[in-house]
């Protein structure tokens, strides 16, 4: 959903500024974050997507302060604290391995950050209660964290990354250990947990699934840069180029040539010769050669008529829905998936003849 | 069908095995079996059994002079074994917590240097130093003793320490400070109860080996500072009685004590 407010409505938590960060020194220097700026607003669930080696995990550590910028500021509330060691940052992370301390319990976990702080035993130890059962961990607070699995270990890291009441809490893929039906649970927990704590939550993932379902916002990276910050309905929809539309579901590319543009949207002929309208990247001003992306629920298959037409390659059944590879005259492939009706198949079988019809909003002009 | 696929290429089969094996034990035990034997031998030979006795312990025991060297040497390893646990420590995280560097592998050499420079050499070069010092300062204590022990006990704590600190995940520093533990805090609640069997197990080598020491101490101690080892050794130069089989058996005992003593830390701490 776009949210109906601007972000100079929402006070920024976290803002990174111009971050570039180099590895090694000389020309063979790596660039893993090249002129990177984000603004995270309070109370949000903000993921930083993208595929391994993107820099995601970099930045985050940089939020941590387990790596130092070579050129940028971070801002924590408008204060740079990029020179501070983490132990000064009032954030607090959940880490891939969980890292939970082997020697102390569930609740000696827990309780770690708020003892660093100086707290009262009294303080600690209602909070740490309070923490555990936000987590569901009650009944394991005694045990050691070699004796639970994989998911109570999650809410444990969970816990101890929440207790101290951090402003922000770092997420560095904390589900990804997980196997699919844990993880599907564990996403609407940390919903519900970043609902109920009011903490800004920056979560780090590579799976666009697990992001478009929890985020506020998502940024997508790609090879050090962010190609594109939005919510996932606008990454989804509206992706601004060829990698965020490729990097994000699924989806097929039709290059076509721009006849001109109209009230912000573009005219174009498909190579079957057909026109259709379609609109535009945000920022984008089109050449004459464009590539459109068109989702493939957005598409029907249909026994005639359809703006493109081909044969039928694949049909492939997924319960809900069905997937159907249309080789098209041009040469490319189409995919369009049709949901599954109860009573008969999708109707077409491999080397049928069919037209594709693409909805009227369904096109969009990319950057390449 | 996995037994039989285990029990095909499983070494104990092979042929010759057996014998060797038997061999190496013998040659490693019987001496040993033997000489504890011995040490309870009535007559005063060390070759003709002359019945079941005690009284070359008692003699051990009432000898002044093996009461003192025993007692040397427990002082002197103790206080090498532990300032080597200390410093080995140190080196250990200096050397595990830093990103890869050049010279770093030049450093683990250095560190290491008692284990590829041949005793001897050591010894004579350290003869030479403290003859000196010793001239300069008039001190002629055990510091030189515990000095020399430390040196060369510093790589046999460090290897156990250094093991077990690159087994641990790193990340759990990294948990510690993310949680307001300054690096002080993050290394006493953290790291170093972590790393305790790894201590352990680097302050008992080091122990034994300075325990067990002759040749730089041969060397490097002053009159009247006999450990048990050189004790012995001047002993056997002169007149071999069962009493040496005696004070044998008893350092034998305080080792396999040692050892196991530990194997049951190791094993409750792990």
């Amino acid at each position: 959903m776009p949210e109906p407010s601007g972000p100079e409505d929402k006070r920024v938590a976290i803002e990174a500024r111009g971050i570039v960060k180099e590895f090694g020194e000389g020309p063979s220097a790596l660039r893993a974050l090249d002129d990177v700026s984000i603004s995270i607003r309070e109370n949000e669930f903000f993921t930083l997507l993208g595929p391994s080696g993107c820099g995601k995990t970099t930045l985050l550590r940089m939020i941590a302060g387990f790596e130092y910028p070579t050129e940028g500021a971070i801002l924590l509330h408008g204060e740079d604290i990029a020179g501070l060691p983490p132990f000064k940052r009032p954030v607090n992370t959940v880490f891939q391995s969980y890292a939970l301390f082997p020697h102390l319990t569930v609740e000696e976990n827990v309780a770690f950050g708020l003892e660093m702080l100086g707290r009262s035993k009294a303080e600690i130890t209602s909070r740490v209660a309070a923490m555990l059962k936000l987590v569901r961990m009650e009944e394991l607070a005694k045990r050691r964290t070699d004796q639970i699995s994989g998911g109570q270990a999650q809410r444990v890291a969970l816990a101890r990354a929440l207790a101290p009441g951090p402003k922000v809490l770092l997420l560095d893929e904390p589900l990804s250990a997980l196997d699919y039906k844990l993880r599907k649970e564990m996403q609407i927990e940390l919903k519900r947990m970043q609902h109920e704590t009011g903490i800004t939550f920056v979560f780090v993932t590579h799976d666009q699934e697990e992001a478009l379902t929890m985020s506020d916002r998502i940024a997508i990276m790609s090879k050090g840069r962010v190609l594109q910050i939005g919510s996932p309905w606008d990454i989804y929809d509206k992706p601004a180029d060829r990698f965020v539309a490729d990097f994000i579901g699924e989806t097929n590319f039709l290059t076509a040539s721009v006849l001109g543009i109209e009230n912000g949207l573009a005219r174009v002929r498909l190579k079957s010769g057909a026109e259709i309208v379609a609109t535009i990247a945000e920022g984008l001003t089109p050449r004459d050669e464009a590539t459109l992306v068109v989702r493939p629920e957005h598409a029907r298959a249909v026994a005639s008529g359809g703006q493109v037409s081909g044969a039928v390659e694949n049909v492939v059944y997924f319960g809900t829905d069905t997937h159907i590879h249309v080789r098209l005259d041009a040469g490319d492939i189409f995919m369009v998936r049709q949901q599954n009706r109860r009573t008969q198949s999708c109707g077409f079988e491999v080397g049928d003849r069919v037209g594709i019809e693409i909805a009227s909003d369904a096109a969009q002009v990319l950057r390449d | 069908m996995a037994r039989w696929g285990t029990r095909r290429f499983d070494i104990r089969v092979q042929p010759g095995f057996g014998t060797i094996a038997l061999f190496t034990f013998a040659l490693l035990y019987l001496p040993i079996v033997t000489l504890v034997v011995y040490a309870f031998n009535g007559s005063d030979s060390l070759s003709s059994w002359g019945g079941f006795s005690l009284r070359w312990f008692a003699d051990a025991a009432r000898n002044g002079a093996v009461q003192d060297a025993a007692l040397r040497s427990f002082i002197v390893a103790v206080l090498a074994a532990g300032i080597a646990t200390v410093a080995a420590t140190m080196a250990a995280i200096a050397t595990t917590r830093t990103a890869p560097y050049r010279g770093l592998g030049f450093k683990y050499a250095f560190i290491n240097q008692p284990l590829m420079v041949p005793e001897i050499v050591t010894a004579v070069a350290l003869l030479i130093v403290f003859s000196r010092v010793k001239v300069w300062t008039g001190y002629s204590g055990l510091g030189y003793l515990v000095l020399a022990h430390t040196a060369f006990c510093i790589p046999f704590a460090y290897l156990p320490i250094r093991a077990r600190l690159e087994g641990m995940d790193s990340s759990l520093e990294r948990a510690a400070a993310d949680l307001y533990a300054t690096p002080w805090m993050a290394f006493r609640r953290v790291t170093l109860p972590l790393l305790r069997p790894g201590i352990i197990a680097g302050f008992m080598l080091a122990f034994v080996i300075s325990l067990d020491d002759v040749v730089i101490t041969e060397f490097v101690k002053s009159g009247g500072q006999d450990t048990l080892p050189t004790y012995m050794l001047g002993q056997i130069r002169r007149a071999v009685t069962p009493e040496i089989n005696a004070i044998a058996t008893a350092f034998l005992a305080l080792s396999v004590l040692l050892v196991t003593v530990f194997f049951f830390i190791n094993r409750r701490k792990a």
